[in-house]
């Protein structure tokens, strides 16, 4: 039981703690950073590690603090302190630290600017400064008597970009996912099919190979006859190469054509037999107990989906924004409707907690997974840097973001921490602004995967 | 005349040999192909999606009585080797028939040097794991690579980008590397031709592995027997594949 006499005492008490659990943040985003994402990678500027890992650890540190919110742990003036702190601290790093690395990490790659590096970056972060400034303009997301630097005017750019973010991520995996889990949608593919297309695809190689052969032949050929330089050099050598051109080199650039459209065809041919052998796949995996299950969660999901799409309709037509939490409407209609009496203080606090904690849980995994699909599918050893710290900042805008529609969905006695750190954010415009997006990137995924279902058995019937 | 030299060549090239490059992406595998078949630097390197080919024209037994002149087809196949089970089956339909391998690394990214051993396990027991899928994870039995009847060469890129100080440290890893595989290693920088010109110990080398490649190629066909050689498929054109560490 801790006693303390004065103000001072829980708040240092409170750090201790809030900062031991920093620790823990910090070591698992490090530990992800490099088991994870860098796996194939050596890290060689370890700055970049490190900001991964702070950023992390200062996002988890937010919704630890809701949590802490909601079960009561320290006092309020200890949590209002370090929800302050936590905040300005996160913005630091996502508008002045991780940007400033991005730029020069990118200078860096380029090798003209090598030497001038600092002030490069220096200009690219005032550029960016500028079009975050920007950004604000368009909505009406502050009243307008706020200074220029204070936390309101950072956070709420901060969270129109992440809102938008979560917004496009939302709407594509609400579609997405039961179109992957349903096996309703997997094209029938025989293992006929995947030889067919093998061997065009080895019958490629081999006229690829065969038109290689002759260009080699000829070269040497040229080469023996004493044409030692191929290419002209100077301005005489392209007069004499132009005009008398040697019998053979015409048919080679023919020739050359050819192999390059071979090799366009082959690298199809290759991409659409390694998604013959991934549906084939999937196929096997239906037929298993967990791909039944799966299936069966499509279903649930879809209707999930479409539920969600018609809500954010209603939203948006009827410009309705929910007043009230779904913890607290449940427990109404548990002890109105269904008779049913119990403590309702104690209740809603346990079940917010632990559907905020779910969310928070579900919303961190999910996006570390897609960060880290999306690290493995675009990075290359060049860029690898640049795009960790792309991906740093997106976490961090998600994050924040999540805390600003997180606190619609908890119980308004625990409303009020984040309206008093975040202060006079017109809050029910990023629901509405949510809304929109989510619409418009669940209605284009559907577009896109309604296209791109379409369009691929027509390209395995083609003889 | 020189079609006559046309023709004489066209006898000669009877066999051709597969040769198979197994390597990480952005390791420069592209480019050091190019350097290989066409004795130019690569200028505008991009991205190897799928396989890529390129043929080599190798003398055998150069400056020899006996010298012949072969076709080297230098397969170039992409990909990772922890990656999806989809791509890794696409890819095995490349691994038929092999004749030789060549490991690329690059050696200022450590982690590429130790994935070739998951690479070569693949390439080599592709008759015992079917599949694809590696049974092992990374860990090589040196008494597989006894057996191995395969020509292996080791050939790390990027030379130009080691600082001097930590470069005999690299180069020492690298030779126990190539031990391990019981191959001969080559490092250069796949920019610069000069590594491999003429009667450097590096071009060498190479006319060295190219040559045992078409050895056992070719003297096998004419009956002579090597125990334990897996020999599935046809046995028209042997491979030399690259095995691409994406």
């Amino acid at each position: 039981m801790l006693v303390g006499p004065s103000d001072q005492n829980p708040i240092c008490i409170a750090s201790v703690i809030v900062s031991h659990l920093q620790v823990f943040f910090f070591g698992f985003g490090w530990l992800f950073f490099m088991r994870q994402l860098f796996k194939d990678y050596e890290v060689r500027q370890y700055v970049v590690q490190v900001i991964f890992s702070v950023t992390f650890a200062f996002s988890c540190t937010m919704f630890e603090l809701i949590i802490f919110e909601i079960l009561g742990v320290l006092s309020s003036s200890s949590r209002y302190f370090h929800w302050k702190l936590n905040l300005c601290v996160i913005l630091l790093i996502l508008v002045f630290m991780v940007p400033f690395y991005i730029g020069y990490f990118i200078v860096s790659t380029i090798r003209l600017l090598h030497r001038q590096r600092l002030l490069f970056s220096c200009g690219l972060w005032l550029t960016f400064m500028y079009f975050f400034w920007k950004l604000g303009d368009p909505f009406p997301i502050l009243s307008p008597k706020h200074g220029i630097l204070s936390i309101e005017q950072l956070i709420s750019r901060v969270g129109v970009i992440g809102v938008t973010l979560m917004a496009l991520l939302s709407g594509f995996g609400a579609v997405n996912c039961p179109y992957t889990y349903m096996s309703y949608f997997l094209r029938n593919v025989t293992d006929t099919d995947i030889l067919v297309l093998e061997r065009r695809l080895l019958q490629t190689m081999d006229m690829i190979i065969s038109k290689k052969k002759r260009i080699a032949m000829a070269r040497r050929n040229l080469f023996q006859k004493g044409d030692v330089n191929n290419k002209p050099s100077g301005f005489w050598g392209m007069i004499k190469s132009v005009t008398t051109s040697a019998p053979g080199s015409e048919n080679l650039t023919l020739i050359q054509q050819e192999v390059d459209a071979l090799e366009e065809l082959s690298r199809q041919l290759f991409l659409e037999t390694v998604d013959l052998y991934a549906t084939k796949e999937r196929i096997e995996y239906s037929k298993t107990f967990k791909g039944k299950y799966f299936n069966f969660l499509g279903y649930f999901f879809s209707i999930y989906c479409v539920w969600k799409i018609f809500m954010a309709t209603i939203n948006i037509v009827f410009d309705r924004v929910g007043k009230t939490d779904p913890v607290t409407r449940g427990i109404e209609i548990t002890v109105n409707y269904l008779g049913i009496q119990f403590d309702v203080k104690f209740w809603s606090q346990h079940i917010s907690f632990i559907l905020v904690g779910i969310i928070i849980v579900t919303s961190i995994r999910g996006l570390l997974i897609t960060l880290t699909k999306f690290f493995y599918a675009i990075s290359s050893s060049k860029s690898s840097n640049v795009i960790v710290l792309l991906l740093a900042q997106i976490m961090g805008m998600y994050f924040v973001s999540s805390v600003l529609l997180i606190r619609m969905s908890m119980p308004l006695e625990y409303r009020t921490i984040i309206t008093e750190v975040l202060g006079e954010l017109q809050f029910n415009f990023y629901h509405r602004w949510f809304d929109v997006i989510f619409l418009v990137s669940a209605l284009s995924s559907i577009l896109f995967l309604y296209l791109a279902h379409k369009q691929a058995p027509e390209k395995h019937m083609t003889p | 005349e020189a079609r006559f030299c046309t023709e004489k060549y066209e006898d000669r090239f009877q066999y051709t040999h597969k040769l198979k490059y197994l390597s990480f992406s952005g390791v420069g595998k592209s480019s050091l192909v190019h350097l290989l078949c066409q004795n130019q630097v690569l200028g505008n390197p991009s991205w190897t999606v799928g396989c890529s080919v390129d043929v080599r024209v190798h003398d055998y037994k150069e400056g020899t009585p006996e010298e012949k002149t072969f076709y080297i087809e230098l397969w170039d196949v992409g990909g990772s080797v922890g990656g999806a089970s989809s791509v890794k089956s696409t890819r095995a339909v490349f691994f038929n028939s092999v004749n030789g391998i060549i490991l690329v690394h690059d050696l200022t990214n450590k982690k590429s040097s130790q994935n070739l051993y998951r690479w070569s396990l693949e390439a080599v027991n592709r008759d015992l794991v079917p599949s694809g899928v590696l049974v092992t994870n990374g860990d090589y039995d040196r008494e597989q690579f006894a057996d191995n009847q395969i020509p292996l060469l080791v050939i790390g890129t990027k030379l130009d980008q080691i600082h001097e100080a930590k470069r005999n440290e690299v180069l020492t890893r690298i030779a126990f590397l190539a031990e391990d595989f019981n191959a001969e290693e080559i490092n250069l920088d796949c920019t610069n031709p000069r590594y491999l010109a003429a009667g450097s110990s590096n071009a060498v080398k190479l006319s060295r592995f190219f040559d045992k490649v078409i050895e056992k190629r070719y003297f096998i066909r004419d009956g002579n027997q090597i125990p334990g050689f897996p020999e599935r498929k046809r046995f028209g054109g042997g491979t030399l594949k690259n095995l691409h560490y994406d």
